[in-house]
């Protein structure tokens, strides 16, 4: 037991408890000191790029910035009808055509519906991971390079970066069903697909739908920064705004997608809680 | 009585019950969703044109996948994964520390209700703006560099952060606290003892997986001048320099990897 002692009255020790042992104790402080001077090391590099002056002057800039920005330019709004219409139709369409590439790699990727583990499945986790680890905005970046600038750029970088969210999500679902029904399914002699479509599908479908609207409602957020970058929607005309420094037109455009985010977020809780 | 004809046995067969049980729902459903994609799809103007043109350059970046090139602009890959690096810890680091305090003021069990409601405007803020939209306006008010970046991912960090865990407080068991309320602990030694103890595993959890997220977007936050790769990565695009941007792409993927497998172990360990 960790502990150390005191003297007590008459030279006798007395133990004290203690929750570590000083080894450990010692270890601990190390760990915690390595880190806080990781942190500082780190800050002094952001610093070190850091103009100071400019941050000093901060607050002035920022009350400016809000002062040429009220009141937003509301006339802005008929000209945003059409990219908002852009927009949601690239994180919608967007979404969907990923399902149908998400749906296969999931079952390649779940471990008791996989074909092969040792061959197919690390494929399946790669392209996983690939899709997962790259943004949205990179995707974009890419795709106008090669497909040449628009929303349907947009839309497959949309994809690109939903397929590798929601097979994993999906996989999971999949690794995590009741094996009894698949069992009584093939008790009775169904073939592969049946056992597929009766056994499998029913029992993930509730997982299904709920990730689809859930990955749509992030899809909305992501697709609205998309034009920066050239991708179409929303993003287009806040770029446009910025280069112009027509801070009313991007205080509007701001408004409209802070409303656009809120109103999916609660059409997908809606939808979520539906479903379950 | 003559001849008993048998009645005709009517021939029923089992119907897979639909998912949507009333018709009406179920074909509206279907009518709006084919009216959607017809307007959906119609809005769409691509010039196939071009992008029979960009498919080269497609299977041109592909071919660069299996032919990275670190090298050639071996100083700008350097700085800017440094820099995303960086600006990650920190951020992740201060984040969790602002955090901790609003998640306790968002969870509906600890805190009165102005507080409640104050900390959660400031969580619904930070997760309805995109982290590229926070980035541009902190580029514009504090100047180009990661210190733009850095702000940016900790006001990010907040939202995500406090808003689990705060959910997480919530759900907490009522028993322990009351024990030691019980012993007449005053409210910071009640948090420290009865609160933390139980979030602490969910709290750890969070924070690595949030590191993670926040190294996946500290790569894109180059793109509008906050520092990071995005700004290379964005470069070699622009340059249709595919060897470079591979290489780059390559690196954040690795990296990913290496931090999700680093908090499966964690996960794992703490719980």
């Amino acid at each position: 037991m960790p502990v150390s002692t005191r003297v007590g009255p008459g030279d006798t020790e007395l133990p004290v408890w203690r929750r570590r042992t000083s080894k450990a104790q010692l270890a601990i402080w190390f760990a915690w000191l390595i880190g806080v001077a990781v942190f500082v090391w780190c800050w002094l590099y952001i610093s070190e790029r850091t103009e100071w002056f400019f941050v000093y002057d901060a607050p002035r800039i920022a009350g400016d910035i809000l002062g040429r920005a009220t009141p937003p330019r509301w006339s802005y709004m008929e000209q945003l009808w059409k990219p908002l219409w852009d927009t949601v139709n690239v994180a919608t369409l967007g979404t969907a055509l990923s399902l149908l590439f998400a749906v296969p790699i999931a079952f390649l990727a779940a471990r008791n519906t996989t074909p092969s583990t040792t061959f197919i499945r690390p494929i399946a986790l790669l392209i996983i991971v690939s899709s997962r680890s790259i943004n949205s905005l990179i995707w974009a970046l890419l795709l106008v390079a090669i497909i040449g600038p628009g929303i349907l750029a947009g839309t497959v970088a949309i994809a690109l970066r939903s397929v590798g969210f929601c097979a994993k999500l999906l996989y999971e679902a999949i690794e995590e069903i009741d094996v009894n029904q698949v069992e009584a399914i093939t008790a009775t002699g169904a073939r592969g697909s049946q056992v597929m479509s009766y056994g499998i599908v029913p029992q993930i479908l509730p997982a299904f739908a709920g990730i689809t609207v859930f990955r749509w409602d992030i899809n909305i957020r992501e697709s609205t920064v998309l034009g920066l970058v050239g991708a179409g929607g929303i993003g287009l005309q806040l770029q446009g705004s910025l280069n112009t420094l027509a801070w009313p037109q991007v205080a509007l455009i701001l408004i409209v997608i802070f409303i656009a985010v809120i109103i999916s977020e609660w059409v997908s809780a809606l939808v979520r809680r539906a479903i379950i | 009585m003559t001849n008993a004809t048998a009645e005709p046995v009517e021939i029923r067969r089992w119907r897979k019950p639909p998912a949507i049980e009333r018709p009406w729902l179920r074909y509206g459903l279907l009518v709006g969703t084919l009216v959607y994609l017809y307007f959906a799809v119609g809005s769409y103007d691509v010039n196939w044109a071009r992008v029979a043109e960009g498919l080269d350059r497609g299977w041109q970046f592909i071919k660069a996948f299996a032919n990275p090139d670190f090298v050639s602009r071996k100083s700008d890959f350097i700085e800017g994964m440094t820099e995303s690096i960086i600006m990650t810890v920190t951020s992740t680091v201060v984040g969790i520390l602002i955090s901790i305090p609003i998640a306790l003021g968002a969870a509906s069990n600890l805190a009165p209700l102005p507080i409640y409601i104050f900390c959660r405007a400031i969580i619904a803020l930070s997760r309805a703006l995109h982290e590229i939209i926070v980035a541009i306006l902190m580029v514009a008010i504090f100047g180009f560099g990661p210190l733009a970046g850095f702000i940016t991912l900790s006001f990010a960090t907040i939202g995500f952060l406090a808003k689990l865990l705060a959910e997480d407080i919530e759900a907490m068991d009522k028993s322990q606290a009351e024990a030691i309320q019980a012993t007449g602990a005053s409210w910071l030694q009640w948090i420290n003892y009865a609160v933390q103890p139980q979030v602490m595993p969910r709290l750890i959890g969070l924070s690595i997986y949030r590191l993670d997220i926040n190294f996946r977007e500290s790569a894109v936050l180059g793109l509008v001048g906050a520092g990071g790769i995005g700004a290379t990565l964005n470069t070699a695009f622009d340059r249709y320099e595919f060897d470079t941007a591979a290489a780059i792409i390559i690196t954040i993927i690795v990296i990913v990897m290496a931090l999700e497998y680093l908090s499966s172990i964690i996960r794992a360990r703490i719980q």
